[in-house]
């Protein structure tokens, strides 16, 4: 890597000014009803059709396709403010943005971009990514699902499973085997229409946090795919899914971000108001202490995720560092929302208050787009090569 | 947001790192041992502009800037703990509150030999019964015709027993607690000042840590640094950037045992294969990786604030706090990792494990870098 100019960690004007638009259009749109929301297992698509329309389904990819065609910085700025509102939404964001446009646009044909990627980053329609199988998560190369050739098109046979989006997207990254012979080299990624026959999404997912955002199954029954739908090459699909997973990662690591910035500010709220033994909590050392650890690893987490954004495409170095800040910052965020519950007490329990929810949402952050152990993995892979 | 060094601070990183392998990695074993202060390292640093990095060079100075000064405490502190300290000292505490707050004729008689690396300088703030609590310091300063005499003692002070020159913090009037606190530039070898003798410490065991003793010391007017009563804000403003010299040299101890970890995992055999191939060592160094990457993150954006001026407060509290932290965690596991060997003196984990336990306690213990956080986002 050619040598910068020095250090800078100020965001630009541009950076800053769509920050400030998406915080405030994320507490003028997404607040009100959260809790209602959250309940109900409802999806706010109403406004998520306000934020294709300001640019926000579609950031990464080029304005010729349709999109905004921002830098993964300001993506992941973007996917922060919304997630300390609305984890939910944040996430429906973040896989429609991520791990379903980018890989069209990076592995995909210019006919099959012009053909998908416009209505998916004008936010008219949704994307999703079917990598997980109910038997491969973490071991991905142990997928079923297979493909196999016939004339034109490829048939699909097999089913995903915790897909993000399953039930409103039109439009789905999905792995599948089309050399079982070949193991991890004969799996081959697609661009799957909900319109195709043979596809079917199942039901909503009950979850204990993200309730209001849809994940669910998909299911191939002789799903037939154009081979015009063939991302990259046959044999490239793991390739092209961790290489998806490397960016998306950011996505995560943001959301993180966001609901621990929410954490925070909901934990400094209610510590200065909260008065027991005659004072402010707040006046406590243990809470104060709480408090400060809490904004430091804050501090830790979205540095390294700007970081990482900061050298995504740019640098060897970039998968290593998406890891590591999705690993700290969603363990850094779990440990920000217990503290933040424990210092709400019994309130912090009752629903009435939103680190409760928040508790719930933020569980799943060292979970999915790869564990904490996948992402240990990944790192000390690169530490030890060489 | 773009975090790459220049072309300048990866020369500067590039020529400390081969003077961190080649003079101070092979001496660090020994003074650990002996405890002797590294007068010829401290001469050599200097020849390379150490001594005084971010310091401009019409006062001696190499005139970098601070992350510039963070790289080079990190390197010289991931061969050496001791010499990272003496280092961070020179340039942070005592150099630093020169600058900013001495006179120009203070500036050319003190600050010029000391950035230079001609002179060697410590910071006495602290007394046997006023740590965290500066403010309760009993040292005197009765003005005397164009003097002042002191009269108190200070401990634990770093560079103490090498010293040319220390900053003294002293109270002008002790019922007006910290208001009564005043800085004083004293040449170390003025009648009226004794050194205790070496202290021995878990850690840091180069660094020249030892007493003074202050009595009837007659210390001229024109030494005074800052007005009468200005000294615990030059104290506090002066701890502020050491704490981010102090956060680099913990970033540097990690590393070095961090490194030493990793070598040894993809060495050392057990049940028949490397244990790097072991998916739990795997997972230390992996977490010991994200600290370290982390914590040199918010010392260079710390670093970065201080350059652009303005409060940094709460950047540096944070840099120290936590780099402070994950020093402690990842020596521990560096030694995990090198199992019945790293206990051993053979091996140099031992020795960044018990380097790095100071880091929380010295220039503002955790604690205390907890009560400046806190405090800055409350206000906000």
């Amino acid at each position: 890597m050619p040598p910068g100019s020095g250090l800078d960690f100020a965001l630009t004007e541009e950076q800053e000014l769509l920050r400030a638009e998406v915080r405030r259009f994320a507490e003028e749109r997404l607040r009100p009803g959260l809790a209602e929301r959250d309940r109900s297992h409802e999806l706010p698509v109403a406004v998520l059709r306000e934020m294709g329309e300001m640019g926000l389904l579609g950031m990464l990819v080029a304005e010729e396709y349709g999109g905004a065609g921002q830098d993964p910085l300001t993506y992941c700025l973007a996917v922060e403010e919304v997630a300390r509102v609305c984890p939910s939404t944040a996430v429906t964001m973040s896989v429609t943005n991520s791990v379903c446009q980018w890989p069209i646009q990076r592995f995909g044909s210019d006919e099959l971009r012009r053909r998908v990627l416009p209505e998916l980053a004008a936010g008219a329609e949704f994307g999703g990514f079917g990598l997980t199988e109910p038997g491969s998560g973490s071991d991905a190369g142990a997928m079923q699902t297979v493909a196999r050739r016939d004339g034109d098109d490829w048939i699909l046979d097999g089913q995903k499973a915790w897909i993000t989006n399953a039930s409103i997207g039109k439009w789905f990254v999905v792995l599948a085997r089309t050399d079982p012979a070949a193991g991890k080299r004969g799996i081959s990624a697609f661009v799957v229409g909900r319109e195709m026959p043979g596809f079917a999404a199942g039901a909503p997912e009950e979850k204990m946090g993200l309730r209001a955002s849809v994940t669910g199954s998909l299911f191939f029954n002789a799903c037939r795919v154009p081979a015009s739908h063939l991302l990259d090459a046959e044999g490239q699909g793991l390739r092209i899914a961790f290489a998806t997973l490397d960016h998306s990662r950011l996505g995560i690591a943001a959301q993180a971000v966001g609901i621990h910035q929410r954490a925070l500010e909901l934990a400094l709220a209610y510590a200065r108001e909260r008065v027991q033994f005659g004072v402010p909590i707040v006046e406590h050392q243990a809470v104060r202490f709480t408090l400060a650890r809490m904004a430091t690893e804050l501090a830790a987490a979205r540095t390294l995720t700007r970081h990482a954004a900061a050298l995504s495409e740019r640098s060897p170095e970039a998968g290593r560092l998406a890891s590591e800040a999705k690993l700290y910052a969603s363990e850094a965020a779990n440990r920000a929302c217990f503290d933040a519950l424990q210092i709400h007490g019994g309130n912090g329990f009752s629903e009435e208050y939103e680190i409760a929810r928040l508790y719930r949402d933020v569980r799943v952050t060292t979970i999915y787009e790869g564990t904490s152990e996948m992402q240990r993995l990944v790192i000390a892979r690169h530490l030890l090569a060489g | 947001m773009r975090i790459e060094l220049s072309e300048e601070q990866l020369l500067l990183q590039d020529t400390v790192r081969r003077f961190a392998a080649e003079v101070v990695a092979p001496r660090a074993k020994e003074i650990d041992e002996s405890g002797v202060f590294p007068r010829e390292f401290f001469a050599r640093a200097a020849e390379l502009g150490l001594t005084g990095v971010a310091v401009p060079e019409q006062y001696g100075g190499a005139g970098m800037d601070v992350v510039s000064y963070c790289l080079v405490i990190e390197e010289i502190s991931r061969a050496c703990a001791s010499s990272g300290v003496i280092l961070s000292v020179n340039n942070s505490l005592v150099c630093d509150p020169i600058l900013a707050f001495g006179t120009e004729e203070q500036k050319r008689e003190f600050l010029t030999p000391l950035a230079a690396g001609e002179k060697i300088g410590c910071f006495a703030l602290t007394e046997p019964e006023a740590g965290s609590d500066a403010a309760a310091l009993r040292t005197t300063a009765r003005r005397d015709g164009d003097d002042y005499l002191l009269d108190g003692s200070k401990v634990f002070i770093t560079n103490g027993l090498a010293a040319d020159v220390a900053i003294v913090f002293a109270s002008v009037d002790l019922s007006r607690g910290h208001k009564g606190i005043t800085a004083f530039l004293v040449p170390m070898d003025t009648p009226g000042l004794t050194r205790g003798g070496h202290q021995y410490k878990l850690g840091v065991q180069a660094s020249g840590t030892t007493e003074l003793f202050f009595e009837n010391l007659r210390v001229p007017a024109r030494y005074r640094l800052g007005d009468e009563g200005q000294g615990f804000r030059i104290a506090m403003a002066t701890l502020d950037g050491g704490r981010i010299g102090i956060a680099a040299q913990a970033v540097g101890i990690a590393r070095g045992a961090f490194e030493e970890a990793r070598r040894y995992a993809r060495e050392r055999q057990q049940f028949g294969r490397a244990i790097a191939e072991f998916q739990t060592i795997q997972f230390y160094l992996a977490d010991m990786a994200v600290e370290i990457d982390a914590a040199r993150l918010l010392t260079w954006k710390a670093a970065w604030k201080k350059q652009q001026g303005g409060r940094y407060s709460l950047e540096a509290a944070q840099a120290k706090l936590f780099a402070s932290e994950a020093a402690q965690r990842v020596t521990n596991k560096a030694l995990q990792i090198h199992g019945g060997y790293g206990y051993t003196r053979e091996y140099n984990v031992e020795r960044y494990f018990r380097d790095a336990r100071i880091t929380e306690i010295y220039e503002g213990t955790s604690e205390i870098q907890k009560l400046v956080i806190a405090e800055q986002i409350l206000r906000a």
